[in-house]
């Protein structure tokens, strides 16, 4: 390194003949932070997507590095959002990548006091066995004065409202033509 | 607004940099309050006193925006000569029975017509929160009315709304709700001002309005003030529902409750639906003006959605497949239910009771007693972990050995690993592309579901139960992709908006509907977001690119309208209200409406089109009624029917109060929906005895770090850090009287429970004068639970369960309790403490507060004497 790399590599110097007087920008860059790229450059590739807690709808740009996401940002087209995004809209990134996540079934059989493992396929047999078995056990024909019926009140469902549409269209579909009644949302609360 | 809804807020403080004024109304000082110009402290539960007032205030001094009142509400509406008023009746509107404490509500019906053409009598639409219905469209009244336009006519509406507010006089407005007459009259003077041909002024609520015994008459206040200042279907006016969950407005477009189908069609009732026909026309009402005259189209088209080729018109479209509804089967009728052993399974979709409801225990109970739980979340959360680590493990009440529920926890696709849209506040679809899969076994519901079908499909293949026809005629062929076999949103969203059955063309507007079966749609006011076989709600095209309006950003229903009633921003003849507020008119050259938005208004209908005498349907809609929705094409500062608890907004103590009503002799909502069941005791009110065993108001609601119940916030580092623990807010003076100190514990005791906090003293609370005494107020966050990264009591096992009769929603912002230092006791110590205040308060034995208190004037303030 040269006396004069050397002097122009204190910032100072850079503070008071570059573009920079007040030191907060270019003329206080280290090496190390001149070497950073964003990961919003790296990405291999960005989905437009919408934050899901509130319902203001803030825009977001979901960044992806290696099939994982790397980054979420405002989205900055949004005439709603203009790029924003309050405390939760900015950690979800550490929402969907968080440690805690479950990622796997979990069972607790009757009576039982520890969870165990279970194979998501097994687990959707059981869960239509029973469907069909309370169905059975509790299905109404008819009124006490003939009139159809139709249906279970031995099943219920609550439903969260970061559900989406098309999944609240065939959740209802569903439930609708298997007679059970009691489909509840968070919209009722 | 600025703490739960905060990048929403920044266009409240761009309307401020521009003069706007902005008040703040709310029971505790907040980060919106630290913004407004003026902030008003109310004792919870008292908005429409202090909402009446302000309708008072505009009446007494015709502040009224009399061209648009008398040309778009129905102020000039005669009322028959059979209504009674609650100025007659200590609070009691005419028509209440006292059997089954509901209205009749013939009497409140308007001049000439015979009867209000509801099927459904009153007791049948509280068990059925009929009253959702009307979120699209007016309850069903005839077109044809007596009018007097002068406004003298006593019996015309605009003279009964004087007389039913004549009592919201500024010295009560302060005496109900403690709010000082300087701070009244502040507020009422700069929304009148504020409203007009030049200006409009815009009403923004939340769950603090919902969550209340008498909730959908805390909107309908804000609504008629609103009507009454000329501020609907403007630019910069409305009334703002900011919904607090993502798809909440989705979640009831496309409902997922037990009462309602797409598109606001109401689930079949046993006994008033037995037939197609008399389903549509109970929707229709044969006769009645505007566009719910299509509702046998928009049935039609959501059965053919539903069982496809099997629909047909020699079937009724497979009507008969519909379950049907007997009375109330909603979420707080269920859970006492699992508590009596009738429900053997639960579905749990993204949604953690355990928490989030009114009464956790009741909740937890219920969940304890199935045959099986099915959670799907991205979290283990309460509700998947009641039967290990519920506060009732501690005392007791639930024993894992002993707990029979059989518990699938199956883990849930994030909203970057699916595809799909949300609706969010403001009707507006925003598809969300898919980032990522979803991590493990982790799949969305729309997986879920379709593969759950599948299976039943599967399993029932050679069934020949008459029953279960209709699970296997369903359309449930939707194209999978991908390694999950995840189904194709874009496939459903297409069903969903509709399209032609011979050629597949998807359609680009509900008037394209047929009620033949040639064409299918799954949610008719959802028709126009795949118009032209593109997926309008992704739609990205960069604000700055674009009018104010937006129109090009995700897509509104209905038809990508963005103000509703937008007919209103113009005048009668057509022209805008001032050029500053020009958003939608009529151009007279080219003979159609035109303007920054879609007109809600037939685009070729001119203001002078007055329709026949006879005529029905759309064409019943005179051309200057932009209320279209409306039987009578009218906004209504009276409701002739459809609202349960009264024709207009009455203040009634929230169920569980200190105070005995200021207003009339009749406490609480006569018409609330109440549970007697033994888990559900309530604290006293007056006039009941022992109310001052619980002397404290306390409320709850969210802080800008947490979501909802925790699920979504208490798992993710950066938020758990932020807010880490659960705390009271309580005002020095009242930590004083109670011993309490700062950064200490304290323990809130209601009759369900006790629950502990850490305290924070600060004057953000502030004890209010009301009624000659001094109230205090608590405040909680609800967002605290036994999992997740940061842990703490949860604030809604102090509620008890009373719903609003309308739309059967809890009462849960407001409610009474007792406060003590420390930390609560643990184990059979707690459930002896809870019993010990029931038995102080007279309750061991659940009674229930008397629905009708109108007999007794036995309270020093009741000044009908
Ligand atoms: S970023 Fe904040 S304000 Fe925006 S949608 Fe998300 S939670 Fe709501």
């Amino acid at each position: 390194m040269g006396v004069r790399s050397w002097f122009e590599g204190w910032p100072v110097y850079r503070q008071l003949t570059g573009t920079d007087p007040l030191g907060r920008g270019a003329a206080a860059k280290s090496d190390g932070s001149r070497a950073l790229t964003a990961r919003t450059d790296t990405a291999d590739s960005m989905a437009r997507s919408v934050c899901p807690y509130c319902a203001v709808g803030c825009g977001q740009r979901v960044f992806v590095k290696d099939g994982q996401v790397s980054q979420i940002e405002g989205d900055p087209d949004s005439p709603i959002s203009r790029g924003r995004l309050c405390p939760k809209g900015a950690a979800s990134k550490s929402l969907v990548t968080s440690p805690l996540r479950q990622t796997t079934v979990r069972y607790r059989r009757p009576y039982g006091t520890e969870w165990e493992d279970l194979d998501l396929d097994t687990a959707l047999n059981m869960i239509a066995d029973r469907v069909l078995a309370a169905r059975d056990e509790t299905w109404e024909d008819v009124d006490a004065e003939g009139r159809p019926l139709n249906r279970t009140l031995g099943i219920s469902s609550l439903g969260g409202a970061t559900l989406d549409n098309e999944e609240n269209y065939l959740i209802k579909k569903l439930f609708t033509a298997m007679g059970a009644l009691q489909i509840e949302n968070q919209a009722r609360i | 607004m600025a703490e739960a809804h905060p990048v929403g807020f920044q266009w409240v403080m761009e309307a401020k940099r521009r003069g706007a004024k902005v008040f703040h109304v709310d029971p505790r000082f907040t980060r919106t309050s630290a913004l407004a110009d003026s902030y008003l402290p109310i004792r919870a539960g008292t908005d429409i006193a202090l909402l009446g007032g302000v309708v008072r205030y505009i009446l007494d001094n015709e502040l009224d925006f009399r061209e648009y009142v008398v040309a778009y509400t129905n102020a000039a509406t005669i009322v028959t000569e059979e209504y009674a008023d609650t100025e007659d009746m200590h609070g009691l509107f005419s028509g209440f029975n006292d059997d089954n404490a509901t209205y009749d509500q013939a009497s409140w019906r308007y001049e000439g017509h015979s009867q209000n053409r509801t099927t459904r009598d009153s007791e049948t639409q509280r068990e059925t929160a009929a009253g959702l219905e009307n979120e699209s469209h007016g309850a069903p009244v005839g077109g044809e009315t007596e009018r007097d336009e002068t406004l003298q006519h006593p019996r015309c509406v605009y003279q009964i709304l004087k007389r039913h507010f004549a009592r919201y006089t500024p010295e009560m407005v302060e005496r109900v709700c403690g709010i000082p007459q300087e701070k009244f009259f502040e507020l009422a003077r700069a929304w009148t001002e504020n409203s007009g041909r030049d200006r409009t002024g815009m009403l923004v609520y939340s769950v603090g309005w919902t969550q209340h015994s008498v909730g959908v008459q805390y909107i309908r206040t804000g609504a008629i003030i609103q009507l009454l200042l000329g501020n609907v279907g403007r630019p910069g006016g409305g009334v703002m529902a900011l919904r607090g969950h993502a798809s909440i407005q989705g979640s009831t477009d496309i409902p997922t409750l037990f009462n309602l189908l797409p598109g606001y069609l109401p689930m079949p009732h046993h006994a008033n639906h037995p037939t197609l026909d008399e389903w549509v026309d109970s929707i229709a009402h044969p006769g009645q003006k505007g566009f719910w005259g299509n509702a046998r189209t928009y049935g039609v088209n959501l059965l053919k959605a539903y069982w496809g080729d099997a629909a047909t018109a020699d079937n009724d479209y497979c009507y008969g497949y519909m379950p049907r509804m007997t009375g109330d089967h909603g979420t707080y009728q269920q859970v006492l239910d699992m508590i009596d052993g009738k429900i053997k399974g639960y579905f749990l979709l993204g949604q953690n009771p355990a928490v989030g409801s009114a009464h956790g225990r009741a909740q937890r109970l219920g969940m304890a007693n199935l045959d099986w739980l099915v959670v799907r979340d991205l979290f283990m959360i309460e509700s998947a972990t009641f039967w290990q680590n519920a506060p009732e493990i501690e005392t007791g009440e639930i024993v894992p050995e002993r707990c029979r529920t059989e518990v699938f926890f199956l883990p849930a696709a994030s909203h970057v690993e699916k595809e799909g849209t949300f609706t969010q506040t403001q009707r507006l679809l925003q598809w969300r592309e898919k980032a990522v899969e979803p991590p493990g076994d982790a799949r969305s519901e729309l997986w879920f579901f379709y593969h759950l079908g599948r299976v039943i499909r599967e399993r029932l293949a050679t069934s020949t139960k008459p029953r279960d026809r209709a699970l296997l005629d369903l359309a449930w062929d939707y194209p999978t992709h991908g390694p999950t076999v995840e189904p194709s949103a874009e496939a459903v969203l297409r069903e969903i908006n509709g399209y032609d059955v011979a050629t597949g063309r998807p359609l680009a507007s509900f008037t394209e509907m047929k009620d033949d079966g040639s064409t299918v749609g799954g949610c008719w006011i959802y028709t126009g977001v795949y118009a032209d076989g593109v997926n309008q709600a992704a739609r990205r095209k960069p604000g700055s690119e674009q009018s104010l309006v937006a129109p090009e950003w995700g897509w509104a229903w209905p038809a990508n309208r963005r103000i509703l009633y937008n007919r209103a921003s113009a005048d009668p003849d057509g022209n805008p209200w001032s050029e500053r507020k020009r958003y939608i008119w009529w151009d007279a050259d080219k003979s159609e409406w035109t303007g920054y938005d879609v007109p809600d208004f037939e685009k070729t209908k001119p203001p002078s089109y007055r329709p026949a005498h006879d005529a029905s349907g759309v064409a019943g809609i005179a051309g200057d009624d932009p209320f279209i929705l409306q039987g009578d094409g009218k906004g209504w500062l009276y409701a002739p029917t459809g609202v349960l608890d009264g024709p207009m907004p009455t203040h009634y103590e929230p169920v569980e109060s200190p105070v005995r009503n200021p207003l009339y002799r009749q406490q609480a909502n006569p018409t609330r929906k109440v549970y007697t069941h033994p888990i559900n005791t309530l604290n006293p009110s007056p006039p009941q005895e022992h109310s001052q065993v619980f002397p404290y108001v306390f409320t709850v609601s969210r802080l800008t770090e947490h979501h909802t119940a925790g699920g979504m916030s208490r798992t993710v580092s950066p938020l758990a850090e932020l807010q880490p623990e659960m705390f009271v807010e309580v005002s020095p003076e009242l930590a004083a009287l109670r011993g309490l100190s700062h950064l200490g514990w304290a323990h809130l005791v209601t009759s369900r429970a006790a629950v502990e906090a850490k305290v924070l003293v600060t004057d953000r609370v502030t004890p209010l004068r009301v009624d000659g005494r001094i109230i205090h107020q608590l405040w909680l966050p609800y967002h605290f639970g036994y999992e997740g990264l940061v842990t703490g009591d949860s604030a809604n096992d102090l509620f008890g369960i009373t719903l609003d009769p309308n739309v059967l929603i809890q009462e849960s912002k407001v409610g009474t309790c007792d406060v003590r230092p420390g930390r609560r006791p643990r184990g059979q110590d707690l459930v002896d403490l809870v019993v010990d205040y029931r038995r102080r308060s007279g309750n061991l034995v659940h009674r229930y507060p008397p629905m009708v208190t109108t007999d007794v004037a036995d309270s020093s303030s009741d000044q009908e004497a």
